[in-house]
């Protein structure tokens, strides 16, 4: 009889494709999931839905080229991601970059990632069934967008950044619309906090939720607001300082919870700083020109280059080898979404469907920047 | 650790280490046989202890492969890059370091996916970025597809 | 006028004037075809205004403006969807159980006008006065689970089936709490007819009568009837950024508008139930000794009173919508089992002593 009982209650794994057309993978990630009832067993990820082979065109395109595919990338991130190819090339090139350049490119890469943050702020809400909190975000984010569509015609890919400099000067309006945006966006950060933050619901749903040990953060190579959440030490701005973040005091945000509210509180946090920053540097532009000048067509000598940026989502590599041609003989990008992913089965074993929801937004996942 | 003495950790474990010091860090060229004893080595050594394992990826130069590891020490605070040489094209083959840091089981299955190295002990080593029926591999120099072409 | 004030000359008008050349039988059978008549325009109707309003009111939380472009402030965008929804193609997929499929919708339905036949619109507009009102509405509207179930099961979608599973559990649970929250105020009153309940606050509403342990209820039901109507933040059935739409993933075109039109009307029936026994129904508000203030508030019609008492519950249940986030499954059956029902039960012990003693208005 316990034979029968048993074999009629026993229960069975199953699989879930979730994604890659799914609300919450937000693109298109697919997501194998082995559950036992509600409880998740196994995250298997398949990626490459959006792969378009970014490394290999860079082998047949100028170095002035492959800035504009990094847009393409982690496109929340844009600028940042720019910078860094910019950031390799000059490393490779010696140029020294005016300083005008480097302070313009530090405002503009922090409100890249303020309107990153705002953008996955918004989305977290929304992950977890709070729809308006999308729409607060966007409302700020909007500001920034504006200011970049003023400064180089973008919105979205901005393509600001070319090796040796800017495209152009940044417009007249830049400085006043961004202490518009800082005095307008002090205000309604704390906003955040009364919509989400200090949610009954949102606590209970975050809190020991996905949980993500240091040593485990560093054997992944979680990197980011997501690392920094388990006490993983990881911020490039501070360890490799690189544009003018040598100029500015900013405090790298720790945590050592390394569960999804700590993450979340990171990047709010992190909003915080960014404001502070550009707050410090928006008044110390300096004279000068906004290029140094290049060759129209460069080539790099023979060797090989590193540059790590800190990006929206974590630490940005390009790793460029050159045989002296006008194109790189490789490239690589090492983009922080596609290590933070290969956490996400190690985060998600044991927990609940809602609650991968929650791992996966608090990961902050773009998914071109993981398939490249 | 400064470079000098990196360099001699790595001559000591593998003399026939090919060292230079180059724009940013110190680099090794290393057999891919000895790659992985030193690799853990320079893992579980408190002296070097590279427990950050950044950037993994893979090279195809005429002759030969590489596999290019950035690592660097979160507590010490230094960055080496160790490349392990294959010296054929025709089915290359290398350790994992998925054992090492866990960061490579993807990174690996990606430099499989592209360049099809082959990392033995590999716990899942499939094809990540592209479709499971793929031919060839695409980051390779000899790849060619008259698809979509890239190159002009 | 008067009409507007006692529904009951109207419908005794309308019954005097069959009677005159129809048979006893004859005047049911019309009758009742009159009533269906006006509960399914009524329906109708409702969907339509809920559905703007929900839009309009999600769109004013959310700092923008919502539907504007159809009609004077968008008014007839849900007309424009409706004739979208019904133009749609109805996709069943290949491995679904066709003939459940196709009847869950209708159950839903069907749940939702038998509900609704119970309630008090106004003095003398209530289609059936039960002496176990409370304890109908109660049970049919429960019946809409089967409904959930059987479109979860039936649609072949593991997506579907979680969602469903989680209806169930979810409704099953607080089904509790909604029916002991209200047997709360029956300890009061006495009987269980809607009608009764609602003559039984012509001097005063329950929730101001009943003492702070009529408040502890009608927050449990606040709390519960969300929970049972699946709106967010208890949506865990359609729970759209995990399960895609839950039990309804599978479903389109005018199947998929009656889950959404039960959706609303479910919404509409718990406030109902809500105001009836809470908030004096279509009883106008009344305070002590202000003659002359109640004198105006008599003036207002009840069924004003009752639409704009339904109204303001509605409005609250938006309002917990679009503000919290969704709850995990969990979490919601804790809330339920180690919170909501055991304050719920010593509520009603406190509420028959106060009850027994007589400290109540």
């Amino acid at each position: 009889m316990d034979e029968v009982i048993a074999q009629a209650l026993e229960s069975q794994e199953y699989f879930i494709n979730m994604g890659p057309q799914h609300p919450s993978t937000h693109g298109v990630l697919r997501l194998v999931l082995s559950l036992d009832g509600e409880i998740i067993r196994k995250v298997e990820p398949h990626i490459g839905y959006i792969h378009r082979s970014i490394e290999k065109m860079c082998e047949h395109d100028s170095y002035q080229q492959i800035v504009h595919l990094t847009d393409r990338m982690d496109y929340l991130s844009c600028h940042i991601n720019n910078e860094a190819v910019c950031l390799a090339v000059e490393m490779g090139l010696q140029v020294e970059v005016p300083e005008r350049v480097k302070v313009i490119r530090t405002i503009i890469g922090e409100l890249t990632r303020l309107s990153s943050h705002q953008l996955w702020w918004g989305v977290m809400g929304m992950d977890l069934g709070a729809i308006t909190t999308f729409l607060y975000g966007f409302r700020d984010r909007e500001m920034i967008t504006d200011i970049f569509e003023e400064t180089c015609g973008a919105r979205l890919t901005m393509n600001y950044n070319v090796p040796g400099g800017l495209m152009f000067d940044i417009h007249p309006n830049f400085q006043k619309r961004t202490k518009e945006f800082v005095t307008h966006f002090r205000k309604k950060l704390p906003e955040y906090d009364d919509l989400l933050s200090n949610n009954v619901i949102f606590r209970e749903r975050t809190i020991g939720i996905g949980k993500l040990s240091k040593e485990d953060a560093i054997s992944y190579g979680v990197t980011g607001p997501t690392g920094r959440a388990s006490g993983f030490s990881c911020d490039v701005r501070k360890h490799h300082p690189y544009s003018a973040y040598d100029k500015v005091q900013f405090n790298e945000i720790l945590r050592t919870e390394g569960d999804c509210f700590a993450r979340y509180q990171c990047r709010i946090a992190e909003m915080w700083e960014s404001l502070s920053i550009i707050e410090q540097l928006i008044d110390n532009i300096p004279e000068g020109p906004f290029k140094a000048p290049t060759k129209a067509v460069i080539k790099l000598p023979k060797g090989e280059w590193y540059q790590k940026v800190e990006t929206a989502r974590g630490e940005f590599g390009v790793y460029i080898i050159s045989e002296g041609q006008k194109s790189p003989y490789r490239l690589k990008f090492r983009s922080p979404g596609f290590s933070n992913l290969s956490a996400l089965d190690h985060m998600a074993r044991g927990a609940k469907i809602a609650d991968l929801v929650a791992i996966m937004s608090t990961i902050d996942l773009v998914i071109p920047d993981i398939d490249r | 650790m400064e470079s000098e003495a990196l360099k001699e950790f790595v001559l000591l474990r593998v003399p026939e280490a090919e060292i230079s010091q180059g724009a940013q860090y110190v680099q090794a060229v290393v057999p891919s046989e000895k790659a992985h004893t030193l690799l853990s080595e320079l893992k579980s050594n408190p002296q070097t202890s590279f427990d950050y394992l950044f950037c993994l990826t893979g090279v195809d130069w005429p002759q030969h492969m590489e596999v290019v590891y950035h690592l660097k020490s979160t507590s010490l605070n230094h960055m080496v890059v160790i490349k392990a040489k294959i010296n054929t094209r025709e089915n290359p083959e290398t350790d994992t370091v998925c054992d090492i840091w866990r960061t490579a089981e993807f990174h690996e299955r990606e430099v499989f996916d592209l360049f099809g190295i082959t990392f033995r002990n590999h716990p899942d080593l499939r094809r990540l970025l592209l479709t499971d029926d793929w031919v060839g591999y695409p980051l390779r120099k000899d790849y060619v597809d008259n698809v979509n072409m890239i190159a002009y | 006028m008067k009409a507007l004030y006692d529904f009951s000359y109207l419908t005794n008008a309308i019954h005097q004037w069959l009677s005159s050349f129809l048979s006893p039988n004859g005047v049911m059978i019309t009758e009742m075809i009159l009533v269906g008549l006006a509960f399914m325009l009524f329906f109708a109707v409702l969907g339509l205004v809920l559905v703007y309003a929900e839009r309009k009111v999600s769109a004013f939380f959310q700092q923008r403006l919502g539907p504007m472009r159809v009609g004077k402030w968008g008014t007839a965008q849900t007309i424009a969807d409706v004739i979208k929804l019904l133009m749609k193609e109805p996709i069943i997929n290949k491995e679904a159980d066709r003939f459940l499929f196709n009847l869950a919708p209708y159950i839903i339905m069907m749940a939702a006008f038998m509900a609704m036949a119970a309630l008090p619109f106004a003095r003398g507009l209530q289609a059936l006065d039960f002496d176990i009102g409370i304890l109908y509405v109660a049970a049919v509207s429960s019946l809409g689970v089967i409904g959930i179930l059987l479109a979860g099961w039936s649609s072949n979608n593991k997506y579907s089936l979680i969602g469903a599973m989680r209806a169930g559990a979810q409704i099953i649970s607080y089904e509790l709490s909604v029916a002991l929250s209200l047997l709360t105020i029956v300890v009061l009153t006495g009987s269980l007819q809607l009608s009764v309940i609602v003559e039984s606050q012509a001097d005063g509403w329950w929730l101001f009568k009943g003492h702070i342990p009529a408040m502890i209820a009608f927050l449990i039901f606040l709390i519960a009837s969300t929970a049972e109507t699946n709106r967010g933040p208890f949506d865990l059935a359609e729970a759209e950024s995990e399960l895609t739409a839950g039990f309804h993933t599978e479903y389109s075109g005018l199947k998929f508008a009656f889950f959404f039109l039960a959706e609303f009307a479910n919404m509409f029936i718990v406030s109902a139930i809500g105001a009836t026994v809470f908030l004096g129904g279509w009883m106008p508000l009344h305070i002590g000794n202000w003659e002359g203030f109640n004198a105006i508030m008599d003036y207002i019609p009840p069924i004003f009173w009752f639409f704009g008492k339904v109204s303001f519950m509605i409005f609250l249940m938006m309002w917990f919508r679009w503000t919290f986030p969704r709850l995990r499954i969990d979490q919601l059956l804790t809330l339920e089992w180690k919170y909501l029902l055991p304050i719920n039960l010593v509520n009603i012990l406190v509420m028959a002593f106060i009850g027994l003693v007589g400290w109540h208005f």
